[in-house]
């Protein structure tokens, strides 16, 4: 019972992070159809802030805030300079566009930080267990949860209850009648990357301590958050949390039972799920 | 007229004199290069043979990617695939070069058929990270299974008998550098011809508008599949090639490193021209040559500008210009162009 709860938990706080990392994700390939495949570049400058700054002594929170700043920052200069280019081109040119950046990404990061693994150190009580009655439980792993909860019940209210949530599902549900209506879909667009990069930065910094960061961060869990967006359906954030939770907990399960396999699990899982249900969880509006 | 196929939106019909000298001219190029560097590279030409086998690489993605339209970023799983069986073949069974070079290429190709059944009903981003996770788990794969693969280490001790039982491989590498050129000029062969055929145009209708062609009574899935598990065939011969001529098989084979390598030689020099494949392979390993020797993560940095750099200026490749400047010459000669 006790060990089925433990899983439970420790699925919960790595599908939390996954889920942080990868809304960012789903809003940009919903609403503009860019796949982006430099998404875990922002989380992991994001952690790479966090790190250095705690390193230097700086506060875990406000370090935390600078990766996040920081991320959104750079999600927001590409967005201008490089993916607005992109929104007319073919998905052959995105993806060789977004994945060559991911290789400037881990380049740059490699050349000034080296190849070693960074970590964001963490304040004294966040680093000591808690005793939850029927088990002791890392404070790290309740405190992502959470920070996950409490960012996706502001994420739902602020899409499902803002107008600029409103506007954002209008444009992500049709985009050209959105813009009729005298919705600006291009300031809306540049708005959620910096604000999906700002989280994916914030991913990348708390749930260091979970997706360890290193040079090639970007590369190593693309095929995760690409798997939490797909498996969600596009441009479904109800989806991808769901997704998220479910693969947190199926690759625990998997890391526990079968460590061996724990790969092979995951995306066998995935791949019947897709077969099962090829637009994902929760299917986008267009084809469901 | 094969070659309006292959530039489409090159101005109509040409002289047919001087076009036809001209296509035959582009035709010989090549291999007359490769000839060339055979007699005149000394001590660079492994680092020929390397380029003979990232051609008939990029090739092999030309065909799933270009004419097809398959974006994929798994191409590295037939490669490295095609590599470790032909090298575990080489180690644990025989020696011979003929059955390496078929072995890892059947095997690639039932795996991309395999793989193949099972994606190619999604398309777009699905399909994209369909691709991606396989190529993951069979890293995963060669990671663990390290008392066959050698794991992180790589698989050592592949030997080489003689080809065909006549040629020996030489320490200067000549035996595999012309043995790589023959399996590629045959490769080259079957590919020109399916690009040209009916079914490559049917390849060409399915990228563009796949409901169309659908409508029109094209088995779409059966074609694809066909083309990915071709795809895959040639993929896994270049590994099989990579294998027994480095004599080595590391895993970053079955890196999306390489998959991105790969689709800059192919963008690079153009897609969709199967000459293309040539033109960015030798370019990019000549480069790679250079900065790879001052550091290896300022290489994968310039890698990355590449990719973003043809995307954002040149996306039809360095073979556009060619053809912008046999216009010019047929222009000059006085051709139907000239208007």
């Amino acid at each position: 019972m006790s060990f089925g709860l433990t899983i439970l938990l420790d699925g919960l706080a790595f599908g939390m992070i996954l889920f942080l990392i990868s809304v960012g994700l789903t809003i940009t390939m919903g609403l503009m159809r860019v796949v982006n495949l430099a998404h875990g570049a922002f989380a992991m400058v994001g952690g790479y802030v966090a790190a250095v700054l705690t390193a230097d002594g700086v506060n875990y929170f406000l370090a935390v805030l600078a990766g996040m700043i920081a991320a959104g920052i750079a999600g927001g200069v590409c967005e201008v300079t490089l993916y607005r280019p992109l929104y007319r081109k073919g998905e052959l040119a995105q993806v060789l566009l977004t994945i060559g950046l991911a290789f400037v990404a881990i380049a740059a990061l490699t050349l000034v930080f080296g190849t070693n693994y960074k970590t964001v150190a963490l304040p004294d009580y966040l680093e000591s267990p808690v005793d939850l009655g029927f088990r002791v439980y890392p404070a790290y792993r309740l405190f992502l949860i959470a920070v996950g909860l409490a960012l996706a019940a502001v994420l739902w209210v602020v899409i499902d209850g803002s107008l600029f949530g409103a506007r954002l599902r209008a444009a992500v549900d049709n985009r050209k009648m959105a813009i009729s209506v005298g919705i600006d879909v291009n300031w809306l667009f540049t708005i959620t990357f910096v604000g999906g990069s700002a989280l994916a930065g914030l991913g990348g910094a708390i749930g260091a301590g979970m997706l360890p960061l290193e040079a090639f961060y970007p590369l190593r869990y693309l095929v995760l958050f690409l798997v939490v967006v797909i498996v969600g359906g596009e441009g479904s954030f109800k989806g991808s949390f769901l997704a998220a939770l479910a693969l947190g907990i199926i690759d625990t399960l998997g890391k526990y039972f079968l460590p061996e396999f724990a790969a092979f699990v995951l995306y066998s899982v995935v791949i019947l799920l897709l077969l099962w249900r090829p637009h994902g969880l929760v299917p986008p509006k267009a084809v469901a | 007229m094969t070659d309006r196929a292959a530039a489409p939106g090159l101005a109509a019909v040409r002289a047919p004199a001087a076009g036809r000298w001209l296509a035959w001219a582009g035709h010989v190029t090549p291999w007359v290069i490769a000839i060339i560097v055979f007699f005149t590279a000394g001590g660079y030409l492994s680092l020929g043979t390397n380029a003979l086998i990232m051609i008939l690489f990029a090739m092999s993605l030309d065909l799933a990617l270009g004419y097809a339209g398959i974006v994929t970023l798994g191409q590295a799983a037939f490669f490295g695939i095609g590599a470790y069986a032909a090298g575990i073949l080489a180690v644990n069974v025989t020696a011979d070069p003929t059955a390496g070079l078929v072995f890892g290429t059947v095997v690639a190709a039932l795996f991309g058929l395999f793989t193949g059944a099972l994606i190619l009903h999604t398309r777009g981003v699905t399909l994209l990270m369909m691709t991606l996770a396989i190529l993951t788990l069979l890293f995963e794969v060669a990671n663990q299974a390290g008392s066959l693969t050698g794991g992180d280490d790589g698989l050592h001790g592949i030997r080489m008998d003689r080809v065909l039982g006549l040629f020996r491989f030489d320490l200067w590498g000549k035996t595999a550098y012309l043995y790589t050129l023959v399996v590629l000029f045959g490769w080259f062969l079957v590919a020109w011809r399916v690009v040209r055929s009916p079914f490559g145009r049917s390849l060409d209708g399915i990228r563009q508008n796949p409901k169309r062609m659908r409508a029109i009574g094209t088995p779409v899935w059966w074609r694809l599949l066909a083309v990915y598990s071709l795809s895959a065939a040639m993929a896994g011969t270049a590994g099989a090639l990579s294998a027994q001529t480095t004599q080595f098989v590391g895993l970053n084979t079955l890196g999306v490193f390489l998959s991105g390598i790969v689709a800059v030689m192919l963008v690079l020099g153009g897609t969709r021209r199967i000459y293309g494949a040539f033109v960015g392979a030798v370019i990019y390993v000549v480069v790679q040559d250079y900065a790879s020797k001052i550091n290896p993560y300022y290489w994968m940095f310039i890698v990355g500008a590449m990719l973003i750099a043809v995307v954002l200026f040149l996306e039809s490749g360095l073979m556009s210009l060619v053809d912008a400047a046999r216009q010019r010459i047929e222009r000059a000669l006085g051709g139907p162009g000239a208007r």
